[in-house]
């Protein structure tokens, strides 16, 4: 039977009877954000191994692309300082334009790999960008589709 | 957390952050506890930058340039929106472990450090990852409940942890980390430059009043006559230069043993002897009334013995006469002879004083005993 969570209050009220696998913060190249591979053993049975990579790979390029030190960031970092920073006041950067994008990922990937395995994926930006939290739903629906509010209502505090 | 989302949404996340900062603007401005030292901070700045436009800027702008305050307006207003953003931003703290996480990492080290005997310690709790080939140790943070990214640290004023922890500034009231850090090098970098800026108008906005006065311009004439060892009067006669191209005989052709000879040369005495005593009865003295000005001018009884004891250190002779008592000393303020030097300024006795006064000190002592 497949339940439909319409909003995030059902879905935290399930996920808290559920287990949670953190996926821990890869530090072999620095201090840049990017996330490990390693497929835990508990989602083993839940998902496919090649899904999950791709998943975690995919973020890890977004992450990238969010805090390269390029052509684009010098310019916009040199701008910013000629304004007195004055200007982020209203314009978005770029590493909020790519979070934004992250937020997006995660919500399809959510509906379409995730939420019929029973599994939610939270946005790392949540976690102090410090793990991927995979909640596992243990006895409830295991084909339940997520709605779109747990990304946008919780970066509205930042 | 998750009550924000459940409950009626009126309060914000800020409100139940643990830590101990401060936050304004109903959570736009997130500061340290102690905001005592910042708000000195920005009094100084700017206090000091209101004076410098007040006093400074209106005598500048008119006699230089009026881009002096123009600058200045805008290298102040970028260093107070500097301070702001250091002060006021987020340096990069770290969330706190919410419970699932935190039980999951005590899994994890538990099942690292496999079976501790009881009664012993258990390990520390450390990470080792590897990182550009060099083995890097994270620490657990016992507070924060999470191993703490490698170059965070704990600050236990905040009592947050924070990334790429720089230092806790209480001259902005806040920690410096990732996310502040270049706001405040560039907060230091503009408050030197205002700095540097300020005094350098200060320097030439005073050295263009005294130009103006003329001290300096007097000064620098006056330099330049001791140079050449001229006198003013010489100058302006143009004694040594011009018409004639005579050359300056005193000059040591030297400008170190010129200046050497006006300010360090020998102190050369006084030949007036003015506090010298009036003696009377002496022929060839000057006349009464010349002895009695003199006399009038030298002062009080009292002070007398001390002071023509002085007055008389070429006649060393007649101190002990001198010094013994004031009754002596009223008999010569009468006696209009005097054997002084101080008869020196009535025209007559000018030249052949010295020998007289010398021939005439002796009787006059005589007289007074």
């Amino acid at each position: 039977m497949a339940t439909e969570f319409h909003t995030l209050q059902e879905m935290q009220h399930s996920a808290s009877l559920a287990t949670k696998v953190f996926i821990q913060r890869d530090y072999s190249e620095g201090t840049v954000c990017k996330f490990q591979t390693k497929f835990p053993s508990e989602l083993d049975s839940r998902v496919e191994r090649t899904l999950f990579e791709d998943t975690v790979k995919t973020l890890n390029n977004f992450y990238a692309e969010a805090e390269k030190i390029g052509g684009q960031s010098y310019l916009e970092g040199c701008m910013a300082c000629a304004t007195a920073y004055v200007i982020f006041l209203c314009m978005e950067t770029r590493y909020e334009k790519v979070l934004k994008k992250i937020s997006r990922y995660i919500l399809e990937q959510n509906e379409k790999i995730y939420a019929p395995r029973g599994l939610l994926i939270t946005d790392p930006i949540e976690r102090g960008m410090r793990v991927i939290e995979i909640s596992i739903f243990e006895d409830r629906s295991s084909s339940g589709s997520s709605s779109g509010s747990s990304s946008t209502s919780s970066s509205s505090g930042r | 957390m998750s009550t924000v989302m459940v409950a009626k949404k009126v309060k914000r996340k800020w409100e139940n952050l643990p830590g101990k900062n401060t936050f304004c603007c109903d959570g736009r401005v997130m500061m340290a506890r102690q905001k005592g030292v910042f708000y000195l901070t920005l009094f100084l700045i700017v206090g000091t930058c209101a004076l410098f436009f007040a006093f400074e800027c209106p005598y500048l702008a008119v006699n230089l340039s009026p881009a002096i305050p123009a600058v200045g307006a805008v290298l102040f207003l970028f260093v107070v929106a500097m301070l702001f953003r250091t002060s006021f931003s987020d340096p990069g703290v770290l969330p706190r472990a919410l419970p699932e996480e935190a039980t999951f990492i005590e899994m994890e080290i538990e099942a690292a450090n496999g079976n501790v005997p009881p009664g012993q310690r258990p390990p520390p709790r450390i990470r080792n990852v590897q990182i550009n080939n060099q083995i890097v140790k994270l620490k657990y943070c016992y507070t924060c409940k999470i191993f703490r990214p490698p170059r965070a640290s704990h600050c236990s004023i905040c009592d947050n942890c924070v990334e790429r922890f720089d230092h806790h500034c209480p001259w902005v009231g806040n920690c410096v980390g990732k996310r502040n850090y270049r706001y405040f090098y560039l907060f230091t970098l503009s408050l030197s430059l205002l700095t540097i800026f300020i005094f350098a108008f200060d320097i030439v906005h005073m050295v263009m009043r005294s130009v103006d006065s003329g001290f300096v311009g007097l000064t620098g004439f006056h330099t330049y006559l001791i140079s050449l060892n001229q006198t003013t009067n010489e100058d302006i006669k143009g004694s040594w230069s011009g018409k004639n191209r005579v050359q300056n005989p005193y000059s040591h052709r030297n400008f170190m043993k010129n200046c050497c000879e006006v300010l360090c040369g020998p102190v050369h005495p006084s030949v007036l002897d003015r506090r010298g005593l009036m003696l009377e009865g002496l022929p060839g003295s000057t006349n009464p009334t010349a002895a009695l000005t003199h006399v009038s001018k030298s002062k009080n009884p009292e002070a007398q013995p001390t002071k023509t004891k002085a007055e008389h250190g070429p006649d060393d002779d007649v101190k002990p006469d001198v010094s013994t008592s004031t009754t002596d000393i009223s008999g010569l303020e009468k006696s209009p002879s005097s054997s002084e030097p101080e008869m020196l300024p009535s025209p007559q006795d000018l030249p052949p004083e010295p020998p007289r006064d010398n021939t005439d000190c002796a009787p006059g002592k005589e007289d007074t005993y």
